[in-house]
């Protein structure tokens, strides 16, 4: 499969076997500067997994992870300690491994909506302010990807849409990639230029539009969140063209 | 009775007890954050395996507890990137075979009936100057390739994967800290023996928890809480004639009892 590309961050054929068990099968991605790539897939999809081959932190059995050398990434990762033991405040957890000045870290602050959290302790932080927190963290990296794995978790419902919004200003702004992972899937599907459903291997993909209505996508997700999507997307579909609907179906089972 | 301040064995003891404490309280702090409490008293029940083997063979009780303790570290390194077994279940393995093997090896040399409650709880007012001695130099090298590692160690101990996304060499700075930690045990082992060791490396870092708001805080905090146990615990040895090693425990135990009630500082 070659494609022409002027990809960031690919996956080719990337497998992944542990303990006799195929975790990762095959997968092939692209992401491209200002797009966003939304992987989808229900529980134990290896969505997170993929996430770690993708960033390095975990060696493939199979294939390959392709990205430029010295690409710049912002990584927000899924489980962040609810309780850390380190005692931290905002300011030093923006600069744990970067040595930010106190502009950046200030501006970082506000352009994710939360100057005011600058000496608050990281314990306290609800879940909405902590993900702002970290995604700022990611922004002092000036990212040409950005890596988001579940970005809304612990955030409540309000909180959701509030924080899609500030990726996609983000994307706008900064003209990054973005390779998000979510269960989420109305916003999703409002803002994402590929969906990629992942169940092990590649299900299903493409624009939002063409991912709900494959058969691959009402198998795993059930008819009715099907129907659902289709009833929000249409509500949302100002936003979407047909640019991306590349529709790939060559999944094997 | 007051001159028993001013007598040479317990002002040996004393600076021993402190030298000890000025790196316990850190590292202590890393042990805590990492949730590395169980690794740490794995080491030190290693520790005891290499005092039995330097009575057998005459070599340095504190050699043959860095040896073992640094063998033992690197092991657990291997066995845990294997993946066979929980992390917890092959501390328990290790910690117990190397108790076992520790006792029995002293066994060998002092006999059957040897009476080990000197390893457990070590014999501070027994100190030669020096023991003092190697207890400053150890700590001074500990607290200086601490200091090196100071930063990535934190970012790792916030967040494994995101620092190693963010380019620190997590498997370098882990490997130095599980040798400083095998390091620090052996200096302390012959003294303060091994169920001090973990006590003074957990309860006043957990108690210092409460009571900072960064991570420098909180190591300094932990620090002089560890010297304070270690003063305390020597007077009541001295006044009330409780079993130094754990009078020393139980003074760092109320003290963190006592954070308890004080609101928490961030």
């Amino acid at each position: 499969m070659l494609k022409v590309t002027n990809a960031i961050l690919s996956a080719r054929e990337a497998t992944l076997v542990i303990g006799g068990r195929t975790i990762l099968d095959r997968v092939t991605l692209d992401v491209r500067p200002n797009e966003i790539v939304t992987i989808i897939g229900p529980n134990g999809a290896g969505k997170s997994t993929l996430v770690r081959c993708l960033l390095g932190l975990q060696p493939l059995t199979s294939g390959e992870i392709v990205k430029p050398k010295g690409l710049r990434v912002g990584y927000v990762p899924q489980r962040f300690p609810q309780t850390p033991n380190v005692p931290l405040d905002v300011r030093r957890l923006l600069s744990l491994t970067l040595k930010p000045t106190e502009q950046e870290i200030d501006a970082a602050l506000a352009e994710t909506g939360i100057p005011h959290l600058k000496t608050a302790d990281v314990a306290r932080l609800s879940g909405g302010e902590l993900q702002r927190a970290l995604l700022a963290r990611a922004l002092l990296r000036k990212p040409e990807l950005l890596v988001l794995d579940e970005p809304v978790q612990a955030v409540d419902f309000m909180g959701e849409a509030r924080m899609y919004e500030l990726i996609s200003e983000v994307r706008k702004r900064h003209h990054c990639g973005i390779l998000m992972v979510s269960h989420d899937l109305h916003m999703v599907m409002a803002e994402s230029d590929h969906v990629i459903c992942l169940n092990g291997h590649v299900c299903c993909e493409g624009g939002p539009t063409t991912v709900q209505q494959d058969p691959e996508f009402a198998k795993l997700f059930g008819p009715s969140a099907a129907r659902m999507i289709a009833a929000y997307t249409h509500h949302h579909d100002h936003e979407h063209d047909c640019a991306h609907d590349h529709h790939r179906h060559d999944h094997r089972h | 009775m007051l001159d028993i301040i001013t007598q040479p064995f317990f002002q040996r003891a004393l600076l021993a007890g402190l030298g000890l404490a000025s790196v316990a309280g850190p590292v202590g702090c890393f042990i805590v954050w990492r949730r590395m409490a169980y690794f740490g008293e794995t080491l030190a029940h290693s520790g005891l395996f290499g005092v039995g083997l330097g009575l057998l063979l005459g070599f340095s009780l504190t050699l043959g507890a860095a040896a073992t303790g640094i063998a033992v570290a690197l092991l657990l390194v291997l066995l845990k990137s294997q993946r066979v077994l929980a992390t917890d279940t092959l501390l328990g393995i290790l910690s117990h075979s190397s108790l076992a093997l520790g006792i029995v090896t002293i066994g060998l040399v002092t006999g059957a009936a040897g009476d080990h409650m000197d390893l457990l709880f070590g014999d501070i007012l027994t100190v030669s100057w020096r023991d003092v001695t190697v207890v400053w130099v150890g700590a001074a090298v500990v607290l200086l390739v601490l200091g090196i590692l100071w930063r990535d160690l934190i970012a790792i101990s916030v967040h494994e994967d995101l620092a190693q996304a963010e380019g620190v060499n997590v498997k370098r700075v882990e490997l130095g800290f599980v040798l400083l930690i095998a390091l620090m045990t052996a200096i302390s082992m012959k003294i303060v023996g091994l169920l001090l060791i973990t006590a003074l490396l957990v309860i006043p870092a957990a108690a210092a928890r409460r009571l900072s708001k960064t991570p420098e805080q909180m190591a300094l905090i932990a620090a002089a809480i560890a010297a304070i146990s270690v003063a305390a615990g020597l007077l009541l040895s001295a006044f009330a004639n409780m079993v130094t090693g754990p009078a020393i425990v139980l003074s760092a135990g109320s003290f963190f009892v006592l954070t308890l009630f004080r609101r928490q500082a961030s």
